[in-house]
């Protein structure tokens, strides 16, 4: 029952993808699809599917990549350095982490329309590696706890250097953790809409989310092709949750309850 | 370990940088632009100090206020529903069975789906014409056909079914991971003295939960606050403004309007909506 209200509504969208013209507006509903790739093709061809997919990957995937490389700095910091404000820093990051988008959008636009970075890969994905750094601190920080600092501080003895520690030691030991962070962070910028639309104007270089809600069509809807967008779209989300339920749950509830 | 500031400083500093420029620095400078007058994409005609002025036209504006008790009912509904469900999701999960892996996974599709791509789906369900939504309401007697999204009084309805449907993943999981931490000891001491299933529940899960449950209801309501992308997508904040959330109103202001002053008022009043939220919570909490 649970599962059925989670995944029909979507799979319906699913099936509408590959339904016919005719089948999408029909009453009754009809359930069984023509398995028509017509949808795929002119989202494909007349809407840019395959370019709103190129910039996901390319903003999701820089900014995972970023996020996760000087978060963990971050997290080792906070973790295995003693100084007193370290706490501090922690809080810090979890009150920004609720900072309302539209609170600081204004003048973020500002900053990135100075640099010039309004309408670029490294415009959105500096936005989205500083909002996405709470998350990746905070899950990163509660894997790192849990690793046995006795590997650690033999490694340190032996003469190795904080930054050779964590990359010789830490870092392979920390590796589910430094995984499930970069999935959450992936998924997080794979989604994100509100910032990538007033930061990426130019259709080029909009993102999946941006390129599916400013779907043309005023009075008729080209139903298929944006479910067809939407299920290109989803699609290595689902597969990444079906695969790595532990770890995203495992991530979520770091990310929280640990506080 | 010896005390080690300053190398930790070193360690923090990337991460420092981007979250000084595009958090800290901007939510300050939404505090300050709060009392500004300034086009977004006139900035040559420079900035004028206005005082309160912003504020006061927020005031005296009807929408405004109106977009204000909007989210709040939005608030107000949804996020209680979506912890209450999320708290039935999370004990059926945490009960042992098969195919207990592949059911949580299932239930974590909705969080995972994109945003914009849930409004679509949800808006070709509340379609007037061929929605699903109607067909399960009145199946073949099209004459009869709502069009929800149309209408000022089911509109909001509307996106605040799709919310839940969404949203709720969030909660169970936040729950789920405050049922994993209650120790079975607890549960088998209490079968010794004879306690019942609703007897454990209350006595002994609840109580053990309850900070999970206080941190779904802060998340909740903290995001439900920023409400946006469902608006946009659905309804673009109409009709006759009867969807038009705060953060869809500031954004007009400030990128549609380019008045980024007045929408910076509205900024400071929802992160200052936010705040009390988070202050309230974390009092109930501690």
């Amino acid at each position: 029952m649970i599962g059925a209200l989670s995944l029909l509504p979507f799979l319906w969208f699913v099936l509408t993808s590959v339904k016919s013209a005719g089948q999408i507006t029909a009453i009754p509903p009809q359930i069984m699809p023509a398995f028509h790739a017509d949808f795929y093709r002119s989202a494909v061809s007349e809407h840019g599917l395959f370019r709103y997919l190129a910039n996901s990957v390319i903003v999701a995937g820089s900014t995972t990549l970023i996020s996760i490389a000087i978060g963990a700095l971050a997290a080792y910091a906070l973790t295995r350095f003693r100084f007193s404000w370290a706490r501090s820093c922690l809080m810090l990051l979890l009150a920004i982490s609720m900072f309302p988008q539209i609170s600081i959008a204004g003048p973020v636009w500002k900053i990135l329309s100075h640099l010039g970075w309004l309408n670029t890969y490294q415009g959105i994905s500096a936005a989205y590696v500083s909002l996405s750094l709470p998350l990746a601190i905070w899950i990163l920080s509660t894997f790192f706890r849990e690793l046995p600092y006795e590997i650690e501080e033999a490694a340190l003895i032996d003469g190795c250097s904080r930054l050779q520690a964590l990359r010789k030691v830490v870092l392979p030991l920390a590796a589910p953790g430094l995984f499930t962070a970069a999935i959450l962070v992936f998924i997080h910028a794979w989604n994100e809409f509100f910032f990538a639309l007033i930061i990426l104007t130019n259709s080029n270089l909009q993102t999946l989310p941006v390129g599916i809600a400013l779907f043309p069509g005023e009075y008729t809807m080209p139903w298929g092709e944006i479910a067809a967008a939407s299920t290109m779209a989803t699609l290595p989300l689902v597969v990444l949750t079906l695969l790595f339920q532990r770890r995203i749950i495992r991530g979520l509830s770091a990310g929280a309850v640990k506080g | 370990m010896k005390n080690s500031g300053r190398a930790a400083a070193l360690f923090l500093f990337p991460s420092f940088l981007f979250v000084l420029i595009f958090s800290l620095v901007p939510i300050f400078e939404s505090f300050r632009l709060s009392f500004y007058r300034m086009i977004l994409t006139l900035p040559w005609l420079g900035q004028k100090f206005v005082g309160w002025q912003n504020y006061l036209d927020l005031l005296t504006d009807p929408v405004a206020s109106h977009s204000l008790l909007t989210t709040l009912i939005f608030v107000t509904v949804t996020v209680p529903l979506e912890v209450l469900l999320g708290l039935a999701v999370a004990l059926v999960i945490n009960e042992p069975f098969r195919g207990r892996g592949l059911l949580r996974a299932v239930v974590l599709v909705p969080w995972a789906i994109p945003s914009t791509v849930a409004s679509q789906m949800w808006r070709f369900i509340f379609n007037d014409r061929y929605g699903l939504f109607n067909y399960f309401l009145f199946g073949d007697q099209t004459e009869l056909y709502l069009a929800p999204l149309a209408d000022p009084q089911l509109a909001l309805g509307a996106i605040m079914v799709a919310d839940v449907w969404k949203t709720t993943p969030f909660a169970a999981l936040m729950i789920l991971a405050g049922l994993q931490a209650v120790p079975d000891e607890l549960y088998e001491a209490a079968s010794v003295d004879g306690a019942g299933g609703w007897q454990k529940f209350r006595r002994i899960t609840l109580p053990m939960i309850k900070p999970a449950i206080l941190l779904a209801f802060l998340f909740r309501t903290i995001d439900a606050l920023r409400v946006f992308d469902l608006v946009f997508v659905m309804t673009q904040g109409g009709p006759a403004d009867s969807t038009n959330v705060l953060q869809f109103y500031g954004y007009k202001k400030s990128f549609a309007e380019g008045m980024i002053g007045a929408g910076s008022a509205v900024s400071v009043l929802v992160f200052f909506l936010a705040l009390l939220f988070a202050l309230l919570y974390i009092r109930i909490l501690g």
